[in-house]
């Protein structure tokens, strides 16, 4: 049952994203809350669900967003992907882990959104975006990173408790 | 017998001694014995009256200290809780304000009925100019309404659902408004980019264009009604080489305050794309 935690989180997320998050922003970038709680999630030791958590978020933000739905889909799925590729090698160092993954999926997930707004007729240049937008958000991601990490873990722990051994 | 008259003179005397000194104070003759008498009598109750009141001060003040802490904390707290109010009151204050603009800006613009809505989120990603307000199709919003502020044009609708509507801005980078400049009465594309500035495109290079001149929609394509103020323009770049002309155009709304838009209600966009010819190879 512990396991549905996730259905409120993100949905608390989604609007925390929506109605707060998207309004604190720097130059033209502002942090993506519920992909940092993704990758927070991801990380954690013994987590299963870091797929489902995915597939979630992406449901609930492309209800939000008016970007095309497989555009944060496909930025939460990776960013387990690598979270999860990242964990096994560099597992004594989370936080070290924590702020590759972010940092990486945070390029990718722009850039994605980059490539799908320019399909969609717009023509944004891409260094304007990458200065003003990319870059900002990358930097607050990395500064939300420390306390989603560390919450997620209480949660891990909560969802998941660790048996002791008789 | 004696006796008896000895006292009665005993206590005459007495008496007359007492009151011919009396007599003779009263006088003013023991000016100076009495004021230094008096003196010293108040010299020596300042003295005591000074010990008595720093011994009970010394005594009392533990009791005083508590009593002031707890006051203080009193007080605190109420200060607290009047900021607390200031705030709320200036937030309604600055609603109202926001409201009665709203209410001015329908009342001289008749020919539209409006619907006013709060704004309660923006789009998650930041590449995309949306706002998401609280007003949806229950309210009778439908895609493609012009939204607007006392102070101009905000966006129109993009997606509805029940009880909420997105609106995409005049400043989102796939937007496109048909513009004409009040001044010179050239029409323009108005396009918004990913930093939310606004450029005015497509404008002929034999138009004179000048600071100040004030952007209006035009009204062409029947996405917006006409001769709604988007801004000024601000910045002219003109280029021999180039078809056109372009202009940075400061809009009038602050798009990254808003908290109370205006949908009108009564403006059907219309769709031309089927009359637009298709483009053969």
């Amino acid at each position: 049952m512990r396991h549905l935690a996730a259905f409120p989180i993100l949905a608390l997320a989604v609007i925390l994203q929506s109605a707060i998050v998207s309004r604190i922003s720097l130059l033209s970038g502002y942090a993506d809350l519920v992909l940092v709680i993704v990758i927070g999630w991801a990380l954690q030791e013994g987590v299963t669900t870091a797929w489902h958590w995915a597939v979630l978020a992406g449901a609930m933000t492309a209800v939000v967003t008016s970007l095309p739905w497989v555009v944060p889909l496909a930025g939460f799925l990776i960013a387990v992907l690598l979270a999860q590729a990242l964990q096994k090698r560099i597992w004594q160092a989370p936080l070290i882990g924590m702020f590759t993954v972010t940092f990486a999926a945070s390029l990718f997930s722009h850039l994605l959104s980059f490539v799908v707004i320019n399909l969609s007729g717009a023509s944004i240049p891409f260094s304007d975006t990458f200065s003003l937008v990319t870059l900002p958000s990358v930097l607050l991601n990395l500064l939300l990173a420390i306390p989603v990490f560390w919450l997620m873990r209480d949660l891990a722990q909560w969802v998941h408790p660790i048996e002791e051994e008789e | 017998m004696r006796d008896l008259l000895s006292r009665s003179l005993q206590a005459t005397i007495i008496f007359l001694v007492v009151g011919g000194i009396l007599a003779l104070a009263f006088g003013g003759y023991f000016s100076s014995a009495s004021n230094w008498f008096t003196g010293m009598i108040v010299d020596t109750q300042s003295w005591f009256s000074t010990r008595y009141l720093a011994i009970q001060d010394f005594l009392a003040a533990p009791r005083d200290v508590t009593s002031l802490r707890q006051r203080n904390a009193e007080l605190e707290s109420e200060v607290a809780a009047l900021r607390a109010q200031v705030i709320e009151l200036s937030e309604r204050a600055s609603q109202v304000n926001t409201l009665a603009a709203l209410v001015d800006y329908s009342r001289a613009n008749p020919e539209s009925s409006y619907i006013a809505a709060d704004v309660i989120g923006r789009d998650p990603s930041p590449f995309l100019h949306y706002i998401i307000i609280n007003r949806g199709s229950n309210d009778g919003i439908l895609r493609g309404m012009p939204v607007v502020t006392d102070q101009g044009l905000v966006g129109r609708v993009d997606a509805v659902i029940a009880d909420a509507a997105r609106i995409q801005l005049i400043t989102d980078p796939l937007s496109a408004v048909n513009v004409r400049l009040q001044n010179s009465e050239v029409e323009a594309v108005l396009s918004g980019s990913i930093t939310g500035d606004l450029s005015l495109n497509l404008i002929p290079q034999d138009v004179t264009l000048e600071d100040g001149d004030l952007v209006l929609t035009s009204g062409l394509g029947g996405g917006y009604p006409t001769d709604l103020i988007i801004g000024q323009v601000i910045n002219i770049r003109k280029r021999e080489a180039d078809l056109f002309q372009q202009a940075s155009v400061q809009p009038v709304v602050d798009f990254s305050r808003l908290s109370i838009v205006l949908v009108i209600t009564n403006f059907r966009p219309v769709n031309i794309e089927p009359l637009i010819p298709a483009v053969t190879p």
